[in-house]
């Protein structure tokens, strides 16, 4: 293709033989991040990598106590210490705060009482990092201790006295939340149904792990009397609001900035210590403060994957319809509610799709124990529940007779309908998510054929994409969007979604590339800063793809619109332009595609897109827009059933296929196939990336993940060994092959039909290498993760039966 | 992230000068080779040098395979990167090169080396933690406490030794060079650990290890090596497995030594003059695994499952027999 002559704003030169090209280069195309070569050259700046002149290091005491109540706190020695310039405690900032309005039940540090080791007490503002951990050191804190509350049998018959409740919050006893809902006459149906299976599954409880550690640094301007807290967050704009309500400033006096983050997965969704006490030891101090976690003390912030002991029961007719799932949860949820109640809910709610039950019921109930606190892990509250419901779905397909996938489609709620607790399916890719990794597998010659030690399983699971409602009840956008034009030819897109890797800033690059037909090196994407861009929501429930995307596409065709018009005038009042057009182009006839705007109805007529946003900036002044994206009111009629109502439901398939070694116990996954229905991938590479990395993170905790708590009387509530060497998460050498097959329903939800997939790909991975076992070796491991202890418990079981039988 | 506290840093240009600096500081100093051990305990205040003396400088002169006619030295400061793909261990003492190529990552390889590999600092699941950890614990007898979190009431240190590179030299009977303020000596790495898991080794504080001496094992010896782990990289050894048997021509035992280390302070030689006239076959590969079996026991010390790890015994016995056949 040659390029045209020269074209600007002044005149038109009309070059023939220019082909216009198919596709804009935004869209669909295998195209890398917009900043995934500054990472790779190590441009990128996170959190800790920020210095500021005259910057203070923080450091935060911390309680060595399960549950205790504080006694006295002596700083005398440590404020002594030549550069210690602050100590604040929590009589410093009393104010409580969570992340959900309902549940505010923690403080930036200990008030009266800690509530698991590892609880923040004190933080001390320091020259450098070595003194504030001498300052630390010397900081005496006399505790009288309480009784530890460590697991949900204890939590459910304490807390009716002060020395057993965990948090005050607790309404009932150590209860955060209990849910109680029914759908159908479960109990009828299971005593009808022709085949009935009941079972108790533990999940562990498994922590994200991000490699980069939480930092904040707070920066008081005392002059402007405003404070910029720069942290490691996924959620600025909720990190803004308890700022302000903690710190005691208005919301207009704070600024967060969140720098690129280095993994989150959950763990950065709600506000930590450390962002409230730099803040406050900025304030008082009037210099830039730093804290930055130790691995350790990721751990203890933790809000990790909830602890669930599930009782499940599931009843099929002898055709394969499921007839009736009723489920009872226990979760153990650590010391504070985090989204605890919202976890209560998920345990049930999304469990209905893409496979369903024409009857439902489930109870489940978060307590509250003396640990480190649980809270989202990509695919929050649902990972668990979908481990026991395939499981017995599994269970169920063996006692009748039918292939595990057939049973599935069998179930299947797809398009257009209702799950039974009354979600809206838009679109959904169950079968050819089956079909692509049953063909991938070579289901059909070796599930149930393979010699003993090596089996196939097979797993589904759906995910939501975004909430229908906030987090807090308001009728503003969930995700705003600003565009701008610049006669230079660059756009630059604002918007408050946070990149946490996921590459939501690479998303916003390409919706504005595509729309704006201009290269996406020519977007400037500027985000996460409540300063400078319209709220969003934050980086959680797989929610930014499809919210932040519809707002881009809002603002960007607004802007486009005002291009097009523009250059339809133009054209037809230019002399030149205008012997192409005969005066007649309206706006529909111009076209932004491949670094140009094109005339459709004679493509020989055409400028720089350059030069569009000239004309269009001559024409209409300084050219921008905004989009704001909104959820329509949807859920089921009952309390509660709007929650894990979503716009649009993701669908995935997993193929496991796993050899067992009898003789040590260990499992070796030798290949997994994910099937991921996105509605439409954006950037296949990135879907591809999330599809991979949320089957990993699933292996891993079938394998090797497991926050393990002391058990003995000396040990009660210490994490066992709170570092990445004794929790141990697959290294490139553990993990098995893993297959990403996109699958692509469009959703009329989505835009361009795009759902989520950074979190439904989890799911189904664990169960499908449950049932992987089952078909290798026979046997049904229903506690997580699969040690090789544990398989060899269960093999040695087996024979034992076996022995007994014969 | 853990910082480290400000400490003095010696850097001598020699092993003498380094032993000199030892000698003057007696427990107030520490070697540092590799610095892959010590680092991160120092982090979490495990020890509280007063001075670090570094062999940098050194590295070079403490460096290297040597071949010595029959016998193999080794300098302590070789990294097991280095000891692990070098031709003369692979081709003279396989079993040497297999454990190095297992310890840890490939970027810890290539700092760790054979002499810090030797004198690790035992470990335990209640004592490489945090000085926060640890006094939330109520610290243990090794560092700052005096319980024993491993054994209820015990009163000796059972933290245990998990040095592969010692489990190997172990079966293949190397011998020690050690510097001392007097000059050098040679000592037996059979006589250097000691049932201690404070301090398991007889090296004095002014003393430091500057080679390995391991005979080559020519046509008679055959040698396998074997590490249990969680994972495929990282992990210390939840058991570290090597043996040696020496057979005639007609594959008849004359000696044999079987080393299972990463249970307790001392790394453990399972007793096999059982073995000795008998011919090496299948069924004796299973007597040596039933007699490693027995004779080993486990505890929670380094993993919180020692009943697994004791079935994993014979397993892994096994699989170095496999290798030494192979």
């Amino acid at each position: 293709m040659t390029e045209p002559k020269t074209v600007h704003a002044h005149g038109t030169t009309i070059e023939h033989s220019v082909e216009r090209p198919h596709q804009g280069p935004g869209l669909g195309g295998r195209g890398r991040k917009v900043d995934g070569s500054q990472k790779a050259t190590g441009r990128v700046l996170y959190a800790d990598d920020i210095m500021l002149p005259g910057m203070l290091h923080c450091k935060i005491k911390r309680a060595t106590r399960a549950h205790a109540r504080i006694v006295d706190i002596d700083l005398s020695a440590a404020l002594a210490l030549d550069g210690v310039h602050a100590i604040i405690t929590g009589q410093d900032l009393p104010t409580k705060y969570g992340i959900i309005p309902w549940t505010k039940d923690e403080r930036a540090l200990c008030k009266d009482k800690v509530r698991f080791i590892g609880d923040g007490v004190c933080a001390v503002a320091a020259d450098t990092e070595e003194l504030a951990n001498l300052a630390v050191r010397k900081i005496k804190v006399t505790y009288e201790d309480l009784d530890p509350v460590l697991d949900t049998d204890t939590a459910a018959q304490t807390g009716d006295d002060e020395r057993s409740k965990v948090n005050e919050k607790a309404k009932r006893g150590n209860i955060t939340k209990r849910v109680e809902l029914s759908f159908g006459d479960v109990d009828k149906a299971l005593a009808e149904a022709d085949v009935v299976v009941d079972d108790v599954f533990q999940f562990q409880g498994t922590t994200h792990a991000a490699i980069e550690p939480h930092c904040a640094i707070g920066d008081y301007d005392v002059g402007r009397g405003m404070l910029t807290v720069i942290s490691a967050t996924q959620v600025p704009h909720y990190l803004h609001r308890d700022l302000a309500e903690v710190l005691g400033l208005p919301q207009n006096r704070i600024r967060v900035k969140q720098p690129p983050v280095g993994g989150a997965f959950g763990g950065k969704s709600e506000p930590f210590d450390l962002e409230f006490c730099v803040g406050q030891l900025s304030m008082i101090t009037g210099r830039p403060v730093k804290c930055l976690y130790t691995r350790e003390e990721v751990f203890y912030a933790h809000r990790g994957r909830h602890p669930m002991r599930m009782h499940f029961q599931a009843g099929a007719k002898k055709d394969g319809t499921v007839c009736a799932v009723k489920s009872h949860i226990d979760i153990d949820g650590g010391a504070y509610a985090s989204f605890g109640m919202i976890t209560a809910y998920y345990a049930g709610q999304l469990l209905t799709g893409p496979v369903g039950m024409q009857n439902y019921a489930f109870t489940s109930t978060r307590y509250y124990t003396n640990k480190p606190a649980c809270g989202p892990k990509r695919g929050h509250g649902s990972v668990q529940p979908r481990f026991a419901f395939e499981i017995q779905l599994d269970m169920l397909a063996e006692r009748l007779g039918m292939d595990p996938m057939a049973l599935r489609k069998k179930n299947f709620v797809g398009e257009g309908q209702k799950t039974v607790n009354g979600q809206q399916i838009g679109s959904s890719g169950l079968h050819e998510c089956l079909d692509a990794v049953a063909k991938a597998s070579d289901w059909a010659n070796r599930y149930g054929k393979l010699p003993r030690g090596r089996g196939l399983g097979v797993a589904t699971s759906m995910y939501i994409s975004g909430t229908n409602y906030p987090i807090y009840p308001n009728d503003m956008p969930q995700s705003g969007v600003q565009v701008a034009l610049d006669r230079s030819g660059r756009v630059r897109i604002f918007s408050g979604a946070s990149d946490i890797g996921q590459g939501s800033d690479s998303v916003l690059a390409q919706i504005c590339a595509e729309e704006l037909g201009v290269d996406i090196d020519s977007v400037q994407v500027v985000s996460g800063d409540t300063d400078l861009c319209p709220v969003d929501l934050g980086a959680y429930s797989s929610r930014v793809t499809l919210m932040m995307g519809h707002a881009a596409l809002e603002a960007c065709r607004t802007v486009r619109e005002k291009v097009q018009s523009a250059l339809a005038a133009f054209w037809n009042r230019d002399e030149a332009a205008h012997k192409v057009t005969g005066g007649q182009c309206t706006p529909t006839d111009v076209a932004l595609e491949g670094g140009r705007a094109w005339y459709l109805n004679d493509t020989s007529l055409a400028v720089s897109v350059t030069d569009a946003f000239r004309i269009a900036e001559a024409h209409w002044g300084t050219v921008g827009a905004t989009g704001g994206y909104r959820t329509k009111e949807r859920g089921g009629e009952y309390r509660g059933g709007t929650i894990g109502s979503s716009p649009a439901y993701s669908c995935t398939a997993h193929v496991a296929d796993v050899e067992v070694c009898e003789q040590t116990g260990r499992i070796l996954v030798h290949k997994i196939w994910v099937a991921h229905d996105c509605g439409r991938a954006l950037n296949p590479v990135l879907v591809e990336g999330q599809m991979e990395g949320s089957t990993y993170m699933g292996f891993a905790e079938v394998a090797l993940e497991e926050m393990l708590y002391g058990a003995n009387a000396v040990r009660q509530g210490m994490l066992v060994g709170p570092s990445l060497l004794d929790y141990r998460i697959p290294t490139t050498l553990d993990t098995p092959a893993i297959e990403a097959l996109i699958v692509e329903k469009p959703d009329p939800n989505g835009p361009y039909g795009a759902k989520e997939a950074g979190e439904g790909p989890l799911h189904s991975t664990i169960p499908a290498v449950a049932n992987a076992i089952y078909d290798a070796v026979g046997v049904r491991l229903f506690e997580l993760p699969f040690t090789p202890h544990k398989v060899r418990q269960a093999l040695a079981q087996q024979a034992q039966a076996a022995e007994k039988a014969a | 992230m853990l910082r480290l506290d400000p400490v003095r840093v010696e850097m001598p240009a020699t092993a003498e000068e380094a032993v000199a600096l030892l000698h003057q500081h007696q427990e107030g100093a520490r070697l540092v080779a590799g610095g892959t051990d010590i680092v991160p305990n120092l982090k979490h205040n495990l020890l509280e040098p007063v001075v670090l003396v570094h062999l940098g400088r050194a590295q070079n002169a403490l460096s290297g395979v040597q071949d010595d006619g029959d016998h193999l030295v080794i300098g302590a400061m070789t990294t097991l990167h280095d000891i692990s793909v070098n031709p003369l261990v692979t081709a003279h003492c396989p079993a040497l090169a297999d454990a190095a190529h297992h310890v840890a990552g490939p970027q810890l390889r290539r700092m760790g080396t054979i002499g810090g590999n030797l004198c690790l600092d035992t470990r335990c699941l209640y004592y490489n933690q945090t000085y926060f950890w640890r006094e939330a614990l109520g610290f243990c007898l090794k560092k700052d406490g005096t319980q024993c979190h491993v054994v209820a009431g015990g009163k000796k240190c059972v933290a245990a030794a998990s040095n592969d590179g010692a489990t190997a030299l172990l079966a293949l009977g190397a011998d020690l060079t050690i510097l001392g303020p007097d000059g050098s000596r040679t000592l037996p790495l059979a006589d250097f650990y000691v049932a201690d898991g404070v301090r398991n080794t007889v090296l004095a504080r002014d003393e430091m290890v500057t080679s390995v001496r391991v005979k080559k094992a020519g046509p008679h010896r055959r040698e396998g090596f074997a590490k249990l782990r969680h994972r495929e990289a990282i992990d210390y050894p939840m058991l570290s497995v090597a043996v040696a048997l020496h057979v005639d021509d007609n594959d008849i035992v004359e000696a044999a030594t079987l080393i299972v280390n990463a249970l307790a302070a001392r790394p453990k030689s399972v007793r096999l003059d059982f073995c000795v006239g008998k011919k090496w076959d299948a069924a004796l590969d299973e007597d040596i695994a039933a007699r490693a079996h027995k004779q080993c026991t486990p505890m929670t010390n380094i993993c919180d499952d020692p009943g697994w790890r004791k079935d994993m015994v014979p397993v892994y016995v096994h699989k170095a027999l496999r290798k030494a056949r192979a």
